[in-house]
């Protein structure tokens, strides 16, 4: 079939391309302009060239913080995704519960991220914090605040409990919007639970789970508020994600140039991985 | 391969039904012979998917019992009822190819794979799906996939009956004759006992041996398409099967004999009692012009082809009769003359010596 071309169309984008000018591209321009020079302050710039890229890429600091990155990063997907369909296969598809099922995992997500941190922060502390104190009560060493590991099982958690639910959602509207034909039709053909969420369940939800995964891959890897207001990236570097890293050294050391460089590295990381994702998810849909 | 005996069934949505309403299937009893190709008739919301439903045990009946081969079927699964069922909208595995769709239902139970691979191949030869059975099922166009659904029923050699609702829905008009000429052969081919519900006339008489017409919850009548056609047993299936449908006039009686507007009007069949709503019916085909008879003025003629519909206003109300091409049409006034044979007296929509049993 042939389409109509009709470059006109291109206008009715242009307020949009202005707006998004205006608070993404220019600002992301700036970023560009100090990541390729050097400056000692009074608004001093000299060129740098690509000297701050490759200072960053090859510091092990970066690589330590990007390691931290992606191990929380993939923890909390490989968390998140599975909990979230497991969740959203048990709740009620009928009746009053629904609401009350939506409501309760609308919750977390409502909540600010600094409030979700500083709730963290007191729940999980040793001496008088609900989870800290059972924990030491029942015998275990817990303090996150100290020990590393204790620091990271409280930041996974943080996280699990904060977004697993919109995973749930996402994942219960695509189990909603499946025909009960489907249903029955597997009924009829003697199908088993795991072959109907295998064959029905699961390739109905693949589109919101693509989704999800990359909402969640994304907002966790740029997450910044909550783990900076549960453990300021402490004990010592041990939870120093890179955005906690990059505010360290923007706004700590105020090295602008490097900063700046490792701001596009960041986000270039971001966009090829969101973009690995993206491809592999949806690579079965072409043949269509 | 089963004759399916329905009991007194009935059926609720609601928990606690009182009125005659409430029910959504009414009280009805009927056998469906084994091998038979029978449509469930009537217009949305009669009941027929319901019904359709109670059979294959999606819905469990409120009331009443259903038997295969006089075994009661009524508390068992769907899955244990040995049926296939062919939906509205077609149902089909989108991650596997064609071949693992029909294959399904035989692996889930545990079927070995050389008799899988030649039921596969067997049913995939009959619904013409051979050249396409490593493609994925998704990329298939809807009457594909309805053969993949049906396909589905056909690979089982456990299946009573397949059951069908309303499978054209979503098929282009061009090959909906097509499809419908395909599930008829296939009818010869396999000795399963086939019911599709449908709201289309046209469907109903060319697939099934047996139409089963439904109205408000109830069956009005079941027969032969020609029985349908040519004896109505309630002014609904009168109505509703023919094109255009059967006239259906106010009339008065007088000793079993009917009359409009003072002029005696030969019937079939005669009434007992003068209690209730009257009205004869009588098919467009069955009336012509005449010198004589019940005095009408023509306010339409519409072209159909090789015939004429004409509507005329009656003191019994509007008549549409058919004339053929070329044939002559008074203007204005004129009398209108009925086949005494085809033309019936219905007492409050049933046809009269038949009333309704309550």
């Amino acid at each position: 079939m042939n389409k109509t071309v009709n470059q006109k169309a291109w206008f009715f984008v242009l307020p949009v391309l202005l707006l998004v000018a205006f608070n993404a591209i220019v600002p992301l321009m700036t970023v560009v302009n100090y990541s390729v020079q050097e400056t000692f302050g009074d608004n001093v710039f000299f060129w740098a060239g690509l000297r701050w890229f490759e200072e960053i890429l090859r510091s092990p600091r970066f690589h330590d913080a990007l390691g931290r990155q992606l191990f929380f990063t993939g923890t909390i997907l490989a968390i998140e995704i599975p909990l979230g369909v497991i969740i959203a296969l048990a709740m009620p598809r009928k009746g009053p519960w629904v609401s009350v099922c939506l409501v309760l995992m609308a919750m977390p997500l409502l909540i600010p991220w600094n409030v979700v941190g500083a709730m963290w922060n007191i729940f999980g502390l040793p001496e008088l914090g609900l989870l800290g104190k059972t924990l030491n009560t029942i015998g275990f060493d817990y303090n996150y605040t100290r020990q590393p590991g204790d620091a990271w099982f409280t930041l996974i958690l943080m996280d699990v409990w904060h977004w697993t639910s919109l995973v749930v959602l996402l994942a219960y509207a695509g189990l909603v919007s499946i025909p009960d034909a489907y249903y029955q039709a597997a009924r009829i053909d003697g199908a088993s639970s795991w072959a109907i969420f295998r064959y029905i369940q699961l390739p109905k939800m693949k589109r919101v789970l693509t989704i999800a995964v990359l909402l969640r891959f994304m907002d966790s890897f740029n997450i910044y508020t909550e783990p900076s207001v549960l453990t300021g990236g402490g004990p010592g570097n041990s939870t120093t994600l890179l955005s906690i890293d990059l505010v360290k050294i923007a706004l700590g050391q105020f090295d602008l140039g490097p900063a700046a460089a490792m701001s596009l590295i960041y986000f270039l990381v971001i966009l090829l991985f969101s973009w690995i994702f993206y491809t592999v998810m949806t690579r079965g849909d072409e043949q269509q | 391969m089963a004759r399916i005996t329905l009991k007194n069934l009935k059926h609720a949505y609601m928990k606690n039904p009182v009125r005659d309403d409430d029910w959504a299937l009414k009280e009805l009893n009927l056998d469906w012979d084994d091998g038979g190709a029978y449509a469930l008739l009537g217009p949305s919301g009669c009941g027929k998917t319901t019904l359709l439903n109670l059979i294959s045990g999606l819905l469990t009946p409120s009331h009443g019992s259903i038997l295969f081969d006089n075994e009661n079927v009524t508390s068992l699964p769907t899955e244990r009822r040995k049926i296939a069922q062919v939906f509205q909208f077609p149902v089909v595995y989108d991650t596997m190819t064609v071949y693992d769709n029909l294959a399904f239902p035989l692996r889930n139970r545990g079927v070995d794979k050389a008799t899988v691979d030649r039921r596969v191949r067997e049913v995939a030869e009959m619904n013409d799906l051979t050249a396409t059975l490593g493609n994925r099922a998704s990329g298939l166009t809807a009457d594909g996939k309805q053969k993949i659904s049906l396909g589905r029923g056909l690979v089982r050699t456990d299946v009573n009956a397949i059951l069908f609702d309303e499978p054209l829905t979503v098929i282009d008009p061009h090959l909906k004759f097509q499809l419908r000429s395909k599930l008829k052969e296939l009818h010869t081919r396999v000795p399963n006992t086939m019911i599709y519900v449908t709201h289309d006339q046209t469907e109903a008489i060319t697939f099934a041996d047996k139409v089963v017409v439904m109205n408000a919850g109830e069956v009005v009548q079941v027969g032969t398409p020609k029985e349908l056609f040519e004896e109505p047993h309630h002014t609904f299936v009168g109505h509703f099967i023919g094109s255009p449908g059967m006239n259906v006039l106010t009339c008065e009686l007088k000793d079993g004999h009917a009359y409009i507007a003072g002029n005696r009007i030969a019937t079939a069949n005669t009434a007992r009692s003068a209690t209730g709503r009257s009205e004869i019916g009588v098919r467009p085909e069955f009336v012509r012009f005449a010198g004589q008879g019940l005095q009408a003025r023509v306010v339409k003629v519409s072209d159909a082809g090789r015939f004429s519909v004409v509507e005329a206003d009656s003191a019994g109300g509007r008549v549409r009769l058919l004339v053929e091409e070329g044939g002559a049409i008074p203007s204005e006034t004129a009398h209108l003359e009925f086949d005494a044979a085809a033309t019936r007296i219905y007492t409050d929509g049933w046809l009269a010596g038949r009333e309704r049993r309550s």
